[in-house]
């Protein structure tokens, strides 16, 4: 009822309207100053000698725009790489990080493998383990090897990207605090179901940002299997550039990567808000 | 305790205070003096309102009404300084909020060095004396994970101290540790008391309050229902919430 009524006192209206005119400063500000630096940019490049032939190279988006149904068809290799790559990573990656969470000397062999195979894989730079899966396992004419180029590719991705993320839940399950097993184990549920039902599901929360991190880290680097021969988005831009050498195709190319990765931040925010975890960002102080 | 305090200007006074928490009103037209060198206690019911009063009197909280005056400061104002005035304000916690990642000593050192910029030397020593004081000086290298409930309390209260603050508030300090640890804390907070610190306290021990208060709050339904000094909030309680409250404690066997 008192919520109803109650009106601010004479001293809290100044108060909010200090407030209201201190957030009309700082907008004031933030767009001035944008103003500012946008109109110092636009004239600093623009006046540029160089810029007339950047444009017409970059930034001819007539020319660009007619990539567009080209490059989204070619887009689709990607997603479809990107998308089974993601499955297979998630999976292994947390067989791995589990893997090395084990205790006891039983499971110092798996230990071991699972450590050294992180520690071999995060080193190798993408483009090498591409070569030697995409190029030298075909090379070696084993019976049942794949020999197409899709399949080797998404092969490589996953050595190279379950490394990265079992490294990411590995963290998030040694960020768990100790209490937490000490409750599951208490109840009687064993190391298996402890994992399961208590550590993981609280790890991959707290890991949600990095692991999104990787993925768009890992939908960018679809790209890279184009050197196996797979016609993706970029050797599509690439066959455009070669007709008429000018970059806008890439440039093209690169906005679409863009514009798929921000929605997919937007949706972590919005998941990690909807659960409420607001950790130490949350309240006035 | 006696006559002249109560003439004596507040060093804290609170008029009209009002917090809520989207549609719950939490604290309402809420009025309190605190003077100078005197100990007030504030009993109630969970949910009273007691944390989140002290968590307006440290600038936690912005407070949706009312004037709250420090040294004569309105610091519910906007414009005021909210860094400066929390480091004149210093609050324990129920939970401790130890930096679990520093050392007991750097725990204590961090605002004087990080604040009020004084030389690490000095820092040091000042926090050693500090350790001394809550006869933690052989815990300075420690985590706080390795300490007991009641030490980690006491370093809490040193970290505060140290700053030399004008206003001490201990908020349920003692709630979270074993009955045989909250004695330690207590006699820490007596020594205080005599030592002349102003303070405000939030506590369900009542018999604790009953000695050391000079005068007691009781809050109920977001403002100050009854206050007085403590033999007279305890032995003759004028509110029939007030006794009711009381009647609930002494049943729980805790007066």
């Amino acid at each position: 009822m008192t919520a109803t009524q109650w009106q601010p006192s004479e001293l809290q209206r100044t108060r909010d309207a200090y407030r209201r005119s201190r957030a009309r400063r700082s907008w004031l500000i933030a767009l001035l100053s944008s103003a500012v630096f946008v109109g110092a940019l636009v004239l600093s490049v623009g006046t540029s000698p160089g810029w007339p032939r950047v444009r017409e190279s970059f930034f001819d988006l007539s020319l660009g725009w007619q990539d567009l149904p080209g490059l989204l068809r070619a887009l689709w290799i990607n997603v479809q790489i990107m998308l089974i790559t993601e499955v297979f990573v998630l999976v292994f990656a947390a067989i791995i990080a589990v893997v090395r969470t084990l205790q006891g000397p039983v499971f110092f062999p798996l230990r071991f493998v699972a450590a050294a195979y992180v520690d071999i894989f995060r080193g190798l730079p993408l483009l090498l383990v591409l070569y030697l899966v995409g190029l030298g396992l075909p090379a070696l004419r084993l019976h049942g090897a794949p020999d197409s180029p899709f399949v080797l590719g998404v092969i490589a991705l996953t050595l190279t990207y379950t490394a990265y993320v079992a490294e990411v839940f590995r963290a998030g399950i040694e960020s768990v605090h100790p209490s937490q097993r000490a409750a599951a184990r208490s109840l009687g549920l064993t190391h298996g179901q402890t994992m399961r039902h208590v550590v993981f599901p609280q790890a991959v929360r707290r890991v949600l940002p990095p692991l999104l991190n990787d993925f768009v880290s890992l939908q960018k680097d679809t790209s890279l299997v184009s050197v196996l021969g797979i016609i993706d988005i970029v050797l599509t831009a690439e066959n455009y550039q070669s007709q008429d050498f000018k970059f806008v195709h890439y440039v093209m190319a690169g906005l679409i990567f863009v514009v798929m990765t921000v929605p997919l931040t937007r949706l972590t925010d919005w998941v990690a808000r909807r659960q409420g975890w607001q950790g130490s960002g949350g309240g006035v102080v | 305790m006696s006559v002249p305090q109560t003439l004596a200007a507040p060093l804290l006074s609170v008029r009209g205070l009002r917090k809520s928490f989207g549609k719950s009103v939490v604290l309402t037209d809420l009025d309190l003096d605190v003077p100078e060198h005197t100990c007030t206690v504030l009993i109630g019911a969970s949910g009273s309102g007691k944390s989140t009063l002290l968590r307006c009197l440290n600038l936690l909280e912005v407070v949706d009404d009312g004037v709250v005056e420090l040294d004569g400061q309105d610091i519910a104002d906007p414009r005021v300084d909210a860094n400066a005035i929390r480091s004149k304000v210093g609050i324990v916690f129920q939970a401790f909020n130890l930096f679990p990642h520093l050392s007991v000593l750097d725990n204590v050192m961090l605002a004087p060095r990080r604040v009020h910029r004084v030389r690490r030397q000095q820092a040091e020593s000042d926090a050693v004396a500090m350790l001394e004081r809550v006869g933690l000086s052989d815990k300075a290298r420690a985590r706080p994970d390795e300490l007991s409930g009641g030490q980690q309390q006491r370093v809490a209260i040193a970290r505060a101290l140290v700053n030399r603050p004008r206003l001490m508030l201990f908020d349920e300090v003692t709630s979270a540790l074993d009955p045989e640890l909250v004695g330690e804390v207590l006699t820490l907070i007596r020594e205080l008391k005599s030592d002349g610190m102003t303070m405000v306290v939030a506590t369900h021990e009542m018999g604790f309050a009953r000695e050391v208060a000079d005068q007691v709050c009781f809050l109920d339904g977001g403002r100050v229902l009854e206050q007085g000094p403590p033999a007279q909030i305890f032995g003759a309680p004028q509110e029939p919430r007030t006794r009711q409250f009381l009647a609930r404690i002494v049943a729980a066997g805790r007066l």
